[in-house]
């Protein structure tokens, strides 16, 4: 809003204060921009005004024109005659004219919001002091502005209430407090498009239900307790957990997915909690170039892992066959024996979560060591997105009519709910949405074209978008070409593309062909055009960017380790091949947050931090850099992973930096180009953003937290240097099997390791399941046996049309072993 | 209601002057749906918009706006366009639109049917309050007829213009009868009403243009393209053409349905036409538009007042949908407003604050001093609370609801004394 240019301005006078704002600015805005704070409930600068709370009545006058000549006729002053409006207008719904004045501050205005106001609290609880809203609650604050000191309406004439409503398992309603602003509700329809609330009966019966089974049933509705202008909507997370102002800030991001939302952890040290500092909510911090001011529900509440009970708190060394506590010193230095013995038959197995940092030292650890370092995912072409990935200057936001985004292999709400939002978005601004996917997804909605390929083409679907092979392609109807010529035509185009179906070999080629096809039409180098990986784990770039791969070997590297260092990953919890092969290894040392599968397995147990206790940064899958700070102080003797990793080294012969993450990156900044110019400050600077929040008003943008603590930076690419870039050639995977292919596909609410903490959202995790085509389905009850990889599995059994026949959709991170493609039979 | 034969010239009530008007072949006989053939087969719709703005018809439903002009807003680059009829008659005190759709229905239809010519829509949809499901089965049955005597269908004779008519069923809500909640309520969405501007000309149903019109303003179309815009001017006052049905109910001895030229003055359509009052007792106030209305105190002047769009603001009050109720002595003015705040307080739809809460408030202020619990601080307060709402509300029905209310305790103050 700020980088509008010059010609397009309007100049209005506000409360004396004269500002220059953007053609079409509400008024409300152009206010909150001057400084001069008109106050609001119902409307909020991410959606569309209803003009319904009438707080924001001002008194608007226009200046006088002659009617013959136009020119403005003025007082005997000199100055311009203004005409105002026989009645107040509310601010929201009005768009700014050049000239306009607006007065807030007069007597009229005053007694007008008085009015409202008073209108608001004859229903409104007084509880404020055993309300969560307490504290950030802008009825709370406009109260001691406008509000009266002595109630005029009858206590015993007020409406009762129930106080506990259970919208769903995860957001409760309390229906004294609410003042139909209906900010919730026109969230969930016109930002998220879940519908799942809405209004029932009228008047002063009005109130918000839900819609859906089970109730509130979306991945965002954490966001409505944010904007929610009073205490109506409350969190099972949070409610009664803490008062706002006890609380500190903490900047962070998430690492759920490879969006990297940016947050902020709110912690209070508690008598409950034994005198600890803990993390009371996350909430979201402000990014416009990444979450806007919205995160998902996993977000938001799936922190627990990290502050979990039964957090690793001392070294363990495995004697006899049980885990005895031991010093630091004693862990590291067997570890460091047995992985320097290891040589060559090391294999380092980093998870996707870490930090930049602890990969860039575990490399350097076992490339010194000569062993093998591995990037815990089973998706590739992470060094394609450094070189054609999206570069510097690129916002999301950018993107609209003339441009064209590609999502391809992706159910993008499960796989990275903010991504998919930014993508609903852009196509809403109008650019051309083509969503490539075996099966219907909710990105669909928005789609101009939907290209339906059989599992296991999806580079080939991809390689026949490029024009000039598209006559080639059995896909090609008359949909299929326009998809590619809207795509090769666009000023600007991204590429998403995710691990629906997908195993690695697949990934190789799609990424390759995505890669091409950006390349083949000319969408590489350039701000708003490039590739996006939709990483199956929050750092996977990262891992990449620090020299780091997944192996395609792996199954086979840990049955043949001498040792094995596995940093951050569950492999034995996510699939049982993996629990056999790492029993095979000779010699494992396991670096985890808490009791796992894996840890089981090992011989050394080290205990690391989580990222609440730690800094650090992580790179997104459009590859922007960010940092987090530590909130809280580390569990028992826990170290941070670079840390723990730098001290194995420096047993084993190599210095490496151990004691803070900033001098850890300035390594990092030495040995990548991409990093170069970076340093922990850049990526701490921040901006001015639309919409202002955060100031103390808070009706403007709810309680979500202004970003003080950095925006992070977006890393340069190979084609945005002008250097050449080459795609490799690739092999379309071989995808023919007799009987059924089970396909792996992503649940952003899964039962991987991170969620098993978060008791909030049991309710919310499916049991373990399978999906078929019911024509797949003949004689098969509702509980089934799979046979997967040598391995059976009994499960739920879900009938989905979407599904197409011949195919049984695996969620991974559900206790079923797969990582791949794979034949697959179905039995009672 | 009592049907009496006023004038023997109805323009609106015909059925009182041609008793089976309602039969299909009745009507035709009397050159039914002549007009409307020449319409589509020999006019411009420009050509007859004008012709409506210089009949000086108004828009019936209450606010009185010129319906021509109306028309003329409706936005020619934006395309399909709707015309939606308003039956959600639902105005305390106001029962025309029922009366003319039940009994004079090929009139109604062909009007609306002309209207829809004009302003270049191909689908009409007839707006019932719930309550009206025998109107609107009747209303389907003769869309039917319409249909297989080649008057609404595809290439209407011979033209490329096609129309359609649906009738659609509210749920009884009185919100719904504002234009904007209605087309709402059309879409499957709740009906509340939706931000002015911008007004349905430019985006309306389904977000196209769309003109909504009062049942009765249509009624008035095809007898106006078939005499005249100077005929329809020869009834009436400069400012007000044409006649009105004034639904005339309370105190009175003759309540019904009137159809005066307007400008007649309310001592006429009372006395004159209703009768009287009710045993010959005194003549207290006037609604002159039903529950929303100010009540005015009826003086000889009063009485003497044209009732039309120009005159009765003057007396602080609106014509209105022209729902005229007469009180007497005996009506307490204390009952009387808690009488329509119950109304009120029951079908606010609850969007905006001073509607929602204000109502709520005056409802229970209104119940304690009716029962005479309340002291005179209690009336203070309500008006008060009424005034407050005044300019503050997202639609009418708000604004509205405090017309009795502020008053009647203003021009009545005898009876709030406790």
């Amino acid at each position: 809003m700020a980088e509008q240019v010059k010609e397009n301005t309007v100049t209005l006078t506000i409360d004396g204060v004269e500002v220059a704002v953007p053609q079409g600015t509400l008024v409300v805005d152009a206010a909150k921009i001057a400084g001069q704070d008109i106050p609001v409930f119902c409307y909020h600068p991410k959606m569309e005004p209803v003009g319904m709370c009438r707080m924001c009545l001002v008194d608007i006058g226009y200046p006088v024109k002659d009617r013959n000549t136009g020119e403005a006729v003025l007082n005997e002053d000199g100055t311009p005659k203004i005409q105002f409006g026989r009645t107040l207008v509310t601010g929201c719904t009005q768009v700014v004219s050049e000239g306009m004045v607006v007065v807030g501050y007069s007597e009229k205005v005053q007694q007008a919001r008085k009015d409202v106001l008073e209108f608001f609290l004859t229903s409104h609880p007084l509880d404020c002091p055993i309300c969560d809203k307490g504290g950030e609650c802008p009825l709370q604050n406009l109260t001691l502005a406008y509000g009266p000191g002595e109630s005029r309406f009858n206590y015993d004439e007020k409406k009762k209430n129930l106080k506990h409503v259970p919208l769903g398992d995860l957001i409760f309603l309390d229906r004294e407090r609410c003042i139909h602003c209906a900010r919730c509700t026109r969230f969930q329809e016109e930002i998220v498009d879940d519908p799942v609330i809405g209004f029932y009966n009228r008047g002063r019966s009005l109130e918000i239900t839900t819609w859906s089974e089970p109730g509130f049933d979306s991945y965002w509705s954490g966001n409505t307790t944010d904007i929610c202008p009073v205490g109506a909507l409350t969190t099972a997370d949070f409610r009664f957990g803490a008062r706002p102002w006890e609380m500190l800030e903490v900047a962070s991001i998430c690492r759920e997915c490879p969006v990297g939302c940016n947050l902020t952890l709110n912690t209070r040290r508690e008598a409950k909690s034994g005198g600890k500092m803990v993390v009371k909510r996350v909430m979201p911090r402000q990014n416009e170039q990444v979450n806007e001011l919205w995160i998902c529900d996993k977000g938001r509440f799936g922190y627990h892992y990290a502050s979990a009970d039964d957090r690793l708190t001392t070294p363990l060394i495995r004697k006899e066959g049980e885990f005895i506590p031991a010093s630091w010193d004693e862990a590291l230095s067997l570890a460091a024996e047995k992985m320097q013995a290891a040589g060559s038959r090391l294999v380092s197995v980093a998870g996707g979560q870490l930090s930049n940092e602890d990969y860039f030292h575990i490399g350097q650890l076992t490339e010194h060591l000569g062993g093998k370092a591995v990037l815990y995912s089973n998706m590739m072409g992470g060094d394609l997105t450094t070189k054609v990935g999206m570069g510097p200057g690129s916002n999301l936001a950018d993107l609209g009519a003339g441009d064209a985004i590609l999502v391809v292999a992706s159910d993008l709400e499960e796989e990275a709910p903010l991504y998919w939002l930014r993508v609903k978005q852009a196509a809403e601004r109008g650019a051309t949405l083509i969503v490539a996917n075996p099966r219907a997804t909710k990105t669909d909605r928005y789609a101009a074209h939907i290209i339906r390929y059989e599992y296991g083409q999806e580079a080939a679907a991809i390689l026949a978008l490029s024009l000039d092979r598209i006559g080639d392609s059995d896909l090609a109807d008359e949909s299929f070409k326009q998809a590619a010529k809207a795509f090769a035509e666009a000023e600007n185009a991204v590429v998403f593309f995710g691990s629906e179906g997908t195993g690695m070999a697949q990934s190789d080629a799609l990424s390759k062909a995505c890669a091409n096809l950006l390349i083949a039409t000319g969408h590489t180098g350039r701000p708003n055009n490039g590739l996006v990986g939709v990483w199956d784990k929050g750092n996977v770039q990262g891992g990449w960017d620090m020299g780091l791969q997944p192996s395609a070997t792996l199954f086979d590297d840990l049955k043949a380790a001498k040792a094995a260092y596995v940093v951050g990953a569950d492999l034995a919890g996510d699939n049982p091949a993996y629990k056999q092969a790492l029993a095979q290894a000779e010699f494992v040392v396991v670096q985890e947050l808490h009791h796992t599968a894996t840890m089981e397995l090992a011989d050394v147990v080290l205990p690391a931090q989580s990222f609440m206790e730690r800094e650090g940064t992580l790179t997104s899958g459009e590859r922007r850099v960010q940092r987090y700070y530590p909130a809280v102080p580390p569990a028992g003797e826990s170290k941070a992973d670079f840390a723990i990793t730098a001290e194995i080294a420096a047993m084993a012969g190599k210095e490496l930096e151990s004691v803070s993450a900033g001098l850890v990156f300035l390594g990092i900044v030495g040995k990548f180009k991409d990093y170069a110019d970076l340093d922990y400050q850049a990526l701490a600077e921040v901006s001015e953003q639309w919409p202002i929040i955060g100031r103390e008003d808070l009706y403007y943008g709810g309680t979500g937290y202004a970003n003080h603590q950095g925006l992070g930076v977006l890393l340069g690419t190979a084609a945005g240097r002008g250097e050449p870039v080459l795609i490799d050639g690739f092999d379309l995977p071989d995808t023919g099997v007799d009987g059924l292919l089970a396909v792996p596909v992503t649940r952003l609410y899964d039962q991987g390791n991170n969620l098993r903490y978060a008791a909030v959202m049991f309710p919310r995790i499916a049991s373990s399941y399978v999906s078929l085509n019911p024509a797949d389905a003949a004689g098969l009850g509702e509980s089934v046996v799979v046979e997967l990889n040598g391995f059976q599995v009994e499960v739920a059994l879900k009938l989905d049309e979407n599904v197409p026949q011949g195919i049984v959709v695996v969620p991974r991170s559900f206790g079923l072993p797969i990582s791949a493609p794979t034949p697959v039979v179905v039995k009672n | 209601m009592a049907e009496q034969k006023v004038t023997g010239h109805h323009i609106l009530l015909r059925h009182r002057d041609i008793p089976e008007i309602g039969e299909f072949e009745v009507y035709t006989a009397q050159g039914g749906f002549e007009t409307f053939k020449k319409v589509v087969t020999t006019m411009e719709p420009e050509a007859i918009k004008q012709l409506v703005l210089d009949s000086g018809l108004r828009g019936r439903g209450g606010a009185g706006f010129p319906t021509g002009r109306k028309w003329m807003f409706v936005d020619d680059n934006n395309w399909p366009h709707y015309l939606v009829v308003n039956a959600d008659e639902s105005e305390p005190g106001t029962f025309k639109d029922r009366e003319i759709m039940s009994k004079n229905p090929w009139q109604f239809l062909e009007g609306i049917m002309c209207s829809a010519f004009a302003i270049g829509a191909n689908d009409i949809y007839i707006y019932l309050r719930g309550e009206f499901w025998q109107i609107a089965h009747e209303l389907d049955r003769q869309i039917e007829k319409l249909h297989a005597e080649s008057l609404l269908g595809e290439k209407l004779f011979g033209t490329d213009y096609a129309l359609n008519i649906y009738t659609h069923l509210g749920a009884g809500a009185y919100i719904c009868g504002e234009e904007t909640a209605l087309l709402n309520s059309i879409e499957g969405i709740m009906g509340q009403p939706r931000l002015r501007p911008p007004f349905p000309p430019a985006v309306g149903l389904y977000g196209k243009p769309t003109v909504v019109n009062n049942v009765e303003t249509l009624a008035n179309v095809a007898l106006i393209l078939e005499k005249g815009a100077a005929w329809y001017r020869s009834f009436g006052t400069a400012e007000s053409a044409g006649t009105k049905v004034f639904s005339l109910s309370g105190r009175v001895k003759k309540p019904g349905n009137y159809e005066l030229p307007l400008g007649t003055t309310y001592r006429q359509l009372i006395y004159e036409y209703g009768g009287g009052i009710m045993g010959d007792g005194k003549i207290k106030g006037i609604m002159s538009a039903g529950a929303s209305s100010a009540v005015i105190v009826a003086t000889d002047e009063v009485l003497d007042t044209p009732m039309a769009y120009e005159s009765v603001p003057s007396l602080g009050a609106d014509l209105g949908s022209a729902s005229v109720i007469i009180l007497d002595e005996t009506v307490d003015m204390r009952w009387l407003i808690n009488k329509t705040i119950d109304f009120f307080k029951h079908e606010s739809c609850g969007k905006c604050t001073p509607c929602r809460e204000g109502t709520f408030w005056m409802q229970k202020l209104t119940t304690r001093i009716a029962s005479g619990d309340a002291g005179e601080a209690d009336v203070e307060l309500l008006h008060n609370v009424a005034k407050n709402m005044q300019g503050k509300c997202l639609c009418a029905l708000g604004e509205f609801s405090t017309m009795a209310v502020a008053s009647s305790i203003e021009r009545f103050s005898e009876d709030f004394k406790v």
